[in-house]
């Protein structure tokens, strides 16, 4: 979480250029789908463009799950549209998910059969698959995902992590245009975390589309370009990472021991001064934190201050961490364990 | 595409069906049922008196052939009903346990396409049950007891080779009897499960069956039929109720079907 505190200058955000609808993957309009009275998901508008690895973001119960189920079609939406590859959906199902690899809220296998047998089962029951390359997929797909040497064995004696792994290896037992992954890394130790980030980078290297939910902050950091947040059902922001980090409120920091006068000169400037808990800086100085800089160019607060007689000991302009901004979005109890 | 047909599914379905312990428990609890009423008989030193106990109980002391016939009237009420229903109970609330149900639909499997399939394997079991019973019956019968021609409930004679045709004729009916039961576990199972349901509902039947008040409504339980095998046993072979209980358990297969369609395919699959 360290270098997400990292200072950035304050020029223009870079705004991303406006997405045309036949470069997304995913795309929603006014996706709403209730439960009796309450409505799990509440209106979204997904837009997941075409080679991204989009993070999809929320703390437990927000929706994410809901929203994957009623895009590949094992729910059923209230209202709204759903394109994923292009194509309308649900109408489109059995020509959309041939192209697409998913794990759904973690792993589901028959505890009786091998891995190899599960992946066979699984792979006979898509109609496009060819059977005669059937087994070398499965032995491929098991090794991608480092099984080879639990294929033969009963998925009952699988740990947490194996079956993990082996649901990451049906999502890829054909190319995919699409992978949708609930929560990969649950149950996963951080060597298997690792290895699953590796995959996704390769995955998405090779072309394939990563539509990652998760509730890990850090670990959509680590491995998205783009990120959507979901609150309570809603989707309170999306778009890539760099620009919804940058679109948070981003502050001055100046350390100086002329804390009163460095404050009132910050409030005529229209920010919003605090005295920064901790001392910064070498020797110990107090800071003042800024808020609220309205695209004022840095350098004329340094001015501003220099010339009242503030001794300016340090000066940062720092962006909101993502971290902040995913707390402002989804509120309190967001789990960002790193 | 070649694979396209679906073959491959079904294949799959067998397979895991019959590569299941619960299967095969289920199949040799079943075939010890024709082992144990022939030892059974066999220990006795009292023979059976004609008209006491299950139907041709009395008759396989003096030929074989007959334990394979009785066994299938003992398992028809209660044990060939019960492990169906646990199959058919099971056929998607069984899927939807294991969270495969949903990687099946992703596949995808197509949800009218994973119910075709589920029903057969479900009407795979019952031929496997009931053959299991008349094949472990024939053999338990040639074992322990003389063989040679049957009489017939028509008076007649017919050889070895031809009763063990209408022993196998028999099974036939019995699994046919079976259908309906999956048709309707099928149905329940989806997708909620019920194998225990099923059975209750076969045990219902039958004891409707057996209340005269309620005689308008015998010819609709689809257990009416499920004894009426003895028109089997008579020579030439009368078909009209082979003919009518096909009909019935065809109507069951035909409305459960379509309920279990129009239930399953627009459901959210939430396991």
């Amino acid at each position: 979480m360290n270098e997400s505190r990292t200072a950035a200058s304050l020029g223009a955000n870079e705004c991303a250029a406006p997405v045309r609808s036949s470069d997304l993957v995913i795309e929603t309009h006014g996706l709403v789908k209730r439960f009796g009275h309450r409505s799990a998901v509440d209106g979204i508008d997904l837009a997941v463009p075409r080679g991204s690895v989009f993070g999809f973001l929320g703390p437990n119960g927000s929706g994410k799950t809901t929203t994957i189920r009623v895009l590949l079609g094992l729910a059923s939406a209230n209202s709204g549209d759903i394109r994923v590859l292009g194509k309308e959906m649900p109408q489109a199902l059995a020509s959309v998910l041939p192209d697409v690899g998913a794990l759904v809220e973690g792993p589901g296998f028959y505890p009786f059969l091998s891995g190899t047998g599960n992946l066979m089962r699984l792979d006979a029951a898509d109609p496009h698959a060819s059977s005669s390359t059937r087994r070398r997929r499965v032995h491929d797909a098991l090794e991608r995902v480092g099984l080879s040497h639990a294929a033969g064995k009963k998925v009952r004696a699988y740990s947490l992590g194996m079956k993990q792994r082996l649901g990451l290896a049906n999502a890829m037992l054909r190319p995919r245009d699409l992978l949708v992954l609930d929560e990969p890394t649950n149950g996963l130790d951080p060597q298997g975390t690792r290895e699953v980030r590796n995959l996704v980078r390769s995955l998405a290297a090779g072309g394939t589309t990563v539509f990652v939910s998760s509730h890990l902050l850090a670990e959509v950091e680590q491995m998205c370009s783009h990120v959507g947040v979901m609150s309570a059902g809603r989707l309170v922001a999306q778009g890539p990472i760099e620009e919804l980090r940058s679109a948070g409120q981003a502050h001055v920091v100046v350390q100086t021991p002329d804390v009163d006068l460095a404050s009132r000169v910050l409030t005529r400037l229209g920010l919003v001064p605090a005295e920064a808990t901790g001392t910064g800086g070498p020797w110990g100085t107090p800071a003042v934190v800024g808020t609220g800089i309205n695209g004022r160019v840095p350098e004329s607060i340094v001015a501003a201050l220099v010339a009242e007689g503030v001794r300016v000991r340090g000066f940062t302009v720092e962006n909101a961490s993502l971290e902040e901004r995913f707390v402002s979005l989804t509120g309190e109890g967001f789990d960002v364990v790193g | 595409m070649r694979s396209g047909m679906g073959w491959a599914l079904l294949g799959s379905e067998l397979s895991v069906l019959f590569r299941r312990l619960r299967t095969w428990a289920m199949l040799i609890a079943l075939a010890a049922v024709p082992i144990l009423i022939a030892v059974a008989v066999k220990l006795s030193s009292r023979p059976t008196a004609p008209g006491r106990g299950p139907l041709f109980l009395d008759r396989i002391t003096q030929n074989g052939l007959f334990v394979a016939v009785t066994a299938l009237v003992v398992c028809v009420p209660l044990f060939l009903p019960l492990t169906v229903g646990v199959v058919a109970g099971d056929t998607i609330a069984g899927e939807a346990n294991l969270g495969t149900l949903r990687y099946l639909l992703i596949a995808p499997a197509g949800r009218i396409r994973l119910l075709l399939v589920k029903y057969a394997g479900a009407v795979a079991f019952c031929c496997a049950a009931t053959a299991t019973v008349a094949a472990s019956g024939a053999l338990a019968g040639v074992v322990l007891f003389p063989v040679g021609p049957v009489t017939l409930l028509s008076g007649d004679t017919i050889s070895v080779g031809e009763s063990a045709l209408r022993s196998l004729l028999i099974a036939a009916y019995i699994t046919v009897s079976l259908l309906g039961l999956s048709a309707i576990g099928l149905l329940i199972s989806t997708p909620v499960g019920a194998m225990a349901a099923t059975i209750v509902l076969s045990v219902v039947s039958q004891v409707l069956d057996n209340l005269p008040q309620l005689e308008w409504l015998h010819p609709w339980l689809f257990s009416h039929h499920w004894l009426s095998f003895a028109d089997l046993l008579r020579q030439p072979i009368s078909w009209t109720s082979f003919g009518e209980n096909a009909l019935l358990q065809a109507g069951y297969i035909a409305v459960c079907g379509a309920l279990a369609y129009a239930k399953f395919s627009n459901k959210d699959v939430l396991s």
